[in-house]
């Protein structure tokens, strides 16, 4: 690991302060913000980050969950994985996000992380962690070592030429099904980012995952009110019950009246390069009756675009059954 | 320079890194540490001879000062910013119970408490642990005045090993405090950070569960 200098700024326009001057706040940045570790830490010791200066923003005051006057949610940035998925707001009104937090990682892992360093997260593809390996998300044009290589793991949907690596959270699908809202300070002041806007397709430039610029501190994410009378959930299907990441799943929030689906918010996992909303399977749902062949003919329409690579070609149907079983438990006895 | 900075590469870490190696990342590690002797600085693949002279002065440039709360006990150190919370427990304050499995935080061999939450000392830098409250397997219980749930972990036989058994208590005693369910799978999903080789499952969830029934009734 090569070695770094750790500031603790007393507020949040130090801490941006701190960053501003980083060359870039993608991957490899020399400046990074730290808060719980649990990725880049294990990230600079495989020496895949190595930055100069480490920002603790551990102490900031971005801890709090608070609920809006509309009915919706703020969650801070340093919020622990913990406390949010446990949050008695969370689990009354945001059923998918708590279920989504707590199908990830282990209790001491979501002790540890935080809602914004859920948020940019790393992705788990083995090539991207090996520094003796190419892979153009880590050093752009080396190649990508995961199309030819071990991919049974990595996205069918959202990849590009260069790059194939998986989105790893649970957190950000829920996230993107519940239409999250995250909240940046930076140099030229605040902004408000939607989470569909938030990550970027790889497309020629893997190496840059999300929007956020040097100094961009996100200070919080907002949650709409929750849609009335909706129900969701997580499923998550994976190679083993517990400690896994996705190989597919589902987050779901579904409203039905009598039977017919009047709303649906659906977002993907395990299987997109970002946290894969699908507005296309949303459409097909709408006005529809909750049944089973609705649920599969979205369920086609939310893989239509996928693109298996060598070893992942499974994914392709899991996916599919995964949302599909994910609808039936969201609308059973509505 | 100080021996803490090398810390965070012990010989068993280096040869699991070096046989997963390629040939050319070998070669290169062999020429940073050459360049590194040559100049003095910090090394993380240094051999131990180095590490004892360098160990000589405990401060350098590159130490920081850290304050640190452990088991009831403050301490003030200067340390390489690199060190991890699990290598200041155990290099620095020797406290060696916490125990190095992965070093990648997916064993949990390290768990410890901080403000009486379990985390993984291994995922986190010391320099971050100022004003925390952290507690270690040796702040649970001793030999003479055992926690319950070490007792139970005797009585019951949850190890055979015992290399991951400090993390284990550490996890289980946390879960006491968790909303963890009563049922068994419930225990197994709360304790799912905690890997045991030796396959001590079904022990070290009949201990958990005595422990929890104790406290129920008594």
């Amino acid at each position: 690991m090569k070695t770094f200098q750790i500031t603790r700024p007393r507020d949040d326009g130090r801490a941006i302060a701190a960053t501003v001057k980083a060359k870039t706040a993608q991957q490899g940045a020399d400046i990074r913000f730290i808060a719980g570790g649990t990725t880049l830490i294990d990230l600079m010791k495989l020496n895949v980050e190595q930055p100069q200066n480490l920002v603790d923003v551990n102490r900031l005051p971005l801890d709090k969950i608070e609920a809006t006057p509309d009915g919706g949610l703020t969650i801070g940035a340093t919020v622990r994985n913990t406390d949010l998925a446990w949050h008695p707001l969370v689990r009354k009104n945001y059923n998918v996000l708590s279920e989504a937090i707590l199908s990830g990682a282990t209790v001491q892992i979501r002790n540890m992380a935080t809602t914004a360093g859920n948020l940019v997260q790393r992705t788990r593809c083995v090539y991207f962690r090996d520094t003796s390996m190419p892979c153009n998300k880590r050093e752009p044009g080396s190649g990508c070592g995961a199309i030819n290589g071990f991919n049974r793991n990595l996205a069918i949907l959202g990849t590009s030429q260069q790059c194939i690596a998986t989105n790893p959270s649970d957190m950000n699908v829920a996230m993107a099904a519940l239409e999250a809202n995250i909240h940046v300070r930076g140099a030229k002041g605040e902004r408000s980012i939607p989470i569909g806007e938030f990550h970027l397709l790889p497309g020629n430039t893997p190496q840059r995952e999300t929007v956020l610029e040097p100094g961009d501190l996100i200070t919080h994410v907002t949650l709409p009110p929750p849609a009335p009378g909706n129900r969701s959930l997580y499923l998550k299907l994976r190679d083993r019950m517990s400690y896994e990441f996705a190989l597919a799943s589902a987050a779901v929030v579904i409203t039905s009246v009598n039977g017919k689906i009047t709303r649906a918010r659906i977002a993907m996992g395990g299987v997109g390069t970002k946290p894969w909303r699908s507005t296309e399977a949303e459409a097909e749902l709408t006005d529809q009756p909750a049944n089973e062949a609705a649920f599969r003919k979205a369920a086609e329409a939310a893989l239509a675009q996928a693109k298996p690579q060598s070893q992942n070609g499974f994914k392709v149907e899991l996916a599919k059954r995964c949302l599909v079983h994910a609808l039936k438990l969201a609308t059973q006895n509505a | 320079m100080s021996h803490q900075s090398e810390s965070d590469e012990k010989p068993e870490e280096s040869r699991r890194e070096f046989a997963k190696s390629t040939r050319r990342a070998f070669i290169s590690r062999l020429g940073m540490a050459s360049l590194l002797a040559s100049t003095g600085s910090v090394g993380p693949v240094l051999g131990e001879s180095l590490k004892k002279e360098q160990s000589l002065s405990s401060e350098s440039k590159d130490t920081i000062p850290v304050s640190l709360r452990v088991n009831g006990k403050k301490y003030d150190l200067q340390i390489d910013p690199r060190t991890t919370l699990l290598d200041c427990l155990r290099e620095h304050l020797h406290l060696t119970g916490s125990k190095k499995g992965c070093d990648h935080g997916q064993c949990g061999a390290c768990t410890v408490h901080i403000n009486g939450r379990r985390q993984l000392s291994c995922l986190s830098f010391a320099a971050l642990h100022e004003g925390d409250e952290i507690t270690t397997i040796e702040g649970i219980g001793q030999p003479e005045k055992m926690h319950p749930m070490q007792t139970a972990f005797v009585e019951c036989d949850a190890y055979q090993c015992g290399y991951c058994t400090s993390g284990q208590i550490m996890s289980a005693v946390a879960l006491l405090k968790e909303p963890c369910g009563a049922d068994e799978a419930e225990v197994k999903e709360f304790m799912s950070g905690n890997i045991c080789r030796c396959g001590a499952y079904q022990n070290i969830v009949a201990a958990i569960q005595k422990v929890r029934e104790g406290a129920k009734t008594g």
